[in-house]
């Protein structure tokens, strides 16, 4: 059973896996050294990718029948889903920056999958083969943006700071079924978001199947599943925590733009 | 010796939707009408993945007619890596500009950007325009001192030798300045990452098509022409 972290600490990044509530340091110099998890910076728990191959993420944008409901969609027929840069990634315990002008700017508790093996034409069947493990995200929207051009448009789903991943990359190996996980959202402690992966339009399976039908998936790519009912807008001082069953809980704070 | 190897991405590659007055016009009247109900206001992006990059001289397999966009990338810079302060007068002539980071633009790059037909700017174009090979790069970074004015460039689009487009860079909606300053309020451009500045369409609205088989060269003057040749993808 591996959690996965990747830390700066003492002027380096580290990988780090959990152990009994504290991090056990991987690199060599330091190996097994024990850190508390207030001691870390926590950075998004990806290793880096190859010279001239950035990472990919893929996003789902409505793939819970009741967030569908929720926004006053049918759900879709095919996966709905958006290509995002890796740049808006930050780690767990870090600050979203929310614009002085947003009115509505909300959390999206999503299971992610980061894959693990070059996948092209992979079949539904034979998808978790492929799947490195899961970690949780939290794509933030800022709905005062929405454009009905590629919509959903970068100006709401790309921004600096507004990809919180982690703490933690789970193995595959220790999700026994991806598709039967709780996700929770709470707001300053207050539970305003709950749902379940079995309620995925989509299931992991069938996007993978789907994405590389035309698209070759390299390891390190990342597809965020989507986001099912209840989001909230988040003012400045908002503590946002997104937690999936088995996978982990994800803190993050909202803060005011500087100027 | 070795040869110099073909010119890649090194970082994420953002393409630009609605960037030339032409398709722009064609567009207008149709804007304010569902699914659209109003003219964008921020740059249109999509993302072209690292699976869509494809080496000058590649082949590049695909499933039927594709569109092929000409266009230039803008390649953000390595912040340790400013152009030589030298070159000042001539890198701000280039980019013809008000924006205050100009020096952090490495060079300019021709690209292929690749993409099956859709009638529709709703949905995200994942589908039709992130399929494997669909961005052809290169051969070279040229940097911007050698470029002269950005704005002032033509591309040309040759499919099997015969000339298909003109591409004028002086009629950009928002021209490389001001594009990567409206870019930059909402999301930092990393180190290598590349800006397309757009494809233009044809006066019927349509964009210059090929299919396996053909080869299409772009090519502006100062820059080394980009090559692709398309072939069947294997069912």
């Amino acid at each position: 059973m591996s959690k996965h972290a990747r830390i700066a600490w003492a002027g380096a990044v580290h990988h780090a896996i959990e152990r009994d509530g504290q991090l056990e340091l991987q690199t060599p110099a330091f190996k097994g050294r024990l850190l508390n998890f207030d001691e870390v910076i926590w950075l998004p728990p990806l290793a880096d990718m190859p010279p001239h191959r950035p990472r990919t993420v893929l996003a789902l944008a409505i793939n819970y029948a009741d967030h569908a409901k929720e926004l006053a969609f049918k759900p879709p027929e095919e996966p709905l889903a958006f290509a995002k840069g890796a740049a808006s990634l930050i780690g767990h315990r870090a600050f979203t920056v929310r614009p002085a002008d947003a009115t509505h700017m909300h959390y999206e508790c999503e299971l992610a999958v980061v894959i693990g093996r070059e996948a092209k034409r992979v079949k539904k069947g034979d998808a978790y083969d492929f799947v490195r493990g899961y970690t949780v995200a939290n794509d933030y929207a800022i709905r005062d943006y929405l454009e009905n051009w590629y919509r959903p448009n970068l100006r709401v789903k790309n921004r600096d700071t507004c990809t919180p991943i982690g703490p933690w990359l789970v193995d595959a190996a220790d999700v026994p079924d991806p598709m039967n996980l709780r996700l929770s959202t709470t707001v300053n402690g207050l539970v305003k978001q709950q749902g379940n992966t079995r309620d995925m339009v989509f299931d992991v399976p069938t996007l993978i199947e789907y994405f590389s039908s035309f698209m070759t998936l390299y390891p390190g790519d990342l597809i965020l599943t989507g986001t099912p009912d209840g989001v909230v807008d988040c003012p400045v001082g908002s503590h946002v925590v997104c937690e999936i069953e088995g996978i982990g809980a994800l803190e993050n704070t909202i803060v005011a733009a500087t100027q | 010796m070795n040869a110099t190897p073909p010119w890649l991405p090194q970082g994420t590659v953002y393409g630009s939707l609605l960037n030339f007055q032409r398709e722009y016009a064609l567009w207008a009247p149709r804007m304010a009408e569902p699914p659209y109900k109003a003219a964008p206001q921020a740059p249109v992006l999509y993302v072209k993945t690292a699976n869509t990059f494809a080496a000058h001289g590649a082949a590049i397999a695909v499933p039927g007619e594709v569109e092929v966009g000409a266009t230039l990338g803008l390649v953000k810079a390595d912040f340790q890596c400013f152009q030589p302060l030298v070159h000042v007068d001539q890198a701000r002539a280039a980019i013809k500009n008000e924006v205050t980071d100009w020096q952090a633009v490495a060079g300019v790059v021709l690209l292929a950007d690749l993409s099956l037909p859709h009638a529709s700017y709703y949905r995200p174009p994942i589908k039709f325009r992130n399929r494997d090979g669909f961005l052809g790069c290169g051969p070279a970074c040229v940097p911007l001192t050698a470029v002269g004015d950005v704005g002032a460039l033509q591309l040309t689009v040759r499919i099997n030798g015969e000339l298909r487009q003109t591409v004028d860079l002086s009629t950009l909606v928002r021209n490389a300045a001001t594009l990567l300053a409206d870019v930059e309020a909402f999301m930092t451009l990393q180190p290598g990452d590349v800006l397309m500045l757009g494809t233009d369409c044809l006066e019927d609205g349509t964009r210059p098509r090929a299919q396996a088989g053909d080869r299409i060269e772009i090519s502006a003057p100062g820059f080394a022409p980009l090559v692709n040749t398309l072939v069947e993808e294997a069912a």
